[in-house]
């Protein structure tokens, strides 16, 4: 009968589709890294949008402050909730960076993680990085 | 019992497909009254604006002395590299040799027969000849260097000032070949290694950009004179060509001027008083 060797052909394939999923079950995954809040930022609590919508959408809204502050000259964004904050990334109390004092824990570690390698600091400085 | 048709399924399965299909619509149409309306964006307080921004140079003021304050005060601000500078070996190995001619440049020193060769008269006064003037961007009202550019990355702001988005550049150096006046610079390479100093409060530049004179627009943002005019000893002084009362008026109307090949009609915002 062919049936037992269709059985065991069977078996074999479901295990070899199902392989990244054994593999997973046997290696440790890395969790993805919380950005950490550190300094400023932790005490301000407030951001230019709420947390779940900046990680999502922070990459549009830097687009838009670029935009905004090379063509237009405008430089502050008052924010949906009240706050306003000078459109830079790494210039002065008020920018991103500012506020978010450790690059590699903030922008970088998430980064790393999902491998995207935005070009920002090609041309952008971290002041604390220069000495 | 209801017997159920096939024409009365289909009717209820194609007004839920429509209601499917309409729900991300409506949901984004409810979303956008209350998302990013309340956000303004706005100029710095304080900011000096203008119609069009000019620069008067005064060349009776300006000495040796005086071009290289001005120089070393705009390049330094900017984080201009300078090629003659030693690069540190540690943090940047392997650096390749330098080729003096891919220099940049924002505002330097030129000849009064390179500035302005059309003015090339048979008896020029003496003094003319190894008179040091300064030359930058012109800021054109025609600038020929924002038609050329493909993408958009030079551009006119509303206020005059010629300004580039080095975001948007993509190196083809077009700019460069129509401006008249080579003002614009190319990054051959990195210039991080050659900056000395690297000033935080601008950003540097990536290799393939083009870069030039901004007319500080980040100073002017933040109601700050430009560097080159604090360092000239009230040889350059910039304001508004629009604004009949401004000082850069009084001066024009005050003194004899020039502009660097006014014929090729792009009409500089640069004047020169002689």
């Amino acid at each position: 009968m062919n049936k037992n060797y269709i059985i065991t052909g069977l078996v074999i394939f479901v295990l070899a589709v199902l392989s990244p999923f054994w593999f997973n079950m046997i290696t440790d995954t890395q969790a993805a890294p919380e950005p950490e809040l550190l300094g400023k930022a932790k005490t301000e609590k407030k951001c230019v949008l709420e947390k779940y919508e900046m990680r999502a959408n922070h990459m549009s809204l830097l687009d838009e402050w670029r935009d905004s502050v090379v063509r237009d000259a405008d430089r502050m964004y008052t924010a949906a909730n009240g706050h306003s904050f000078n459109m830079s990334l790494s210039t002065g109390e008020n920018s991103c960076l500012g506020c978010h004092e450790d690059k590699a824990k903030f922008c970088d570690s998430c980064h790393t993680y999902a491998s995207v390698d935005p070009y920002c600091w090609e041309c952008h400085t971290n002041p604390k990085e220069i000495k | 019992m209801m017997k159920k048709s096939k024409r009365s399924f289909l009717k209820v399965a194609g007004i839920a497909a429509i209601g499917l299909g309409a729900f991300p619509a409506i949901h984004f149409a409810s979303s956008d009254s209350h998302g990013t309306a309340h956000t303004v964006k706005s100029p710095n307080e304080g900011a000096l604006l203008a119609h069009r921004w000019g620069m008067v140079i005064d060349t009776n003021k300006i000495t040796d002395e005086v071009v290289e304050n001005i120089v070393e005060a705009c390049h330094k601000a900017h984080n201009v590299p300078d090629f003659n500078h030693e690069v540190d070996e540690e943090k940047y190995p392997k650096t390749r040799p330098v080729n003096h001619k891919q220099e940049v440049k924002w505002i330097w020193e030129e000849g009064f027969h390179y500035a302005f060769p059309d003015k090339e008269d048979e008896f020029l006064a003496e003094r003319f000849h190894d008179l040091p003037f300064l030359v930058t961007c012109n800021h054109c009202k025609n600038a020929p260097c924002v038609k050329a550019c493909p993408t958009q990355a030079t551009f006119k702001r509303e206020d005059g000032i010629v300004l580039m988005d080095f975001h948007r550049c993509i190196g083809c150096r077009f700019c460069m070949a129509a401006c008249p006046y080579g003002s614009r610079s190319f990054n051959f390479r990195d210039p991080r290694p050659f900056i000395d100093e690297t000033v935080s409060t601008f950003p540097t530049r990536s290799k393939g950009v083009v870069e030039k004179c901004n007319l500080c627009a980040e100073r002017l943002a933040k109601g700050e004179q430009p560097h080159c005019v604090e360092a000239s000893e009230g040889a350059i002084v910039v304001g508004d060509l629009e604004d009949p009362e401004s000082e850069v008026r009084v001066l024009l109307n005050e003194h004899y001027t020039i502009r660097r090949k006014q014929s090729l009609g792009t009409e500089p915002s640069v004047y020169y008083i002689m």
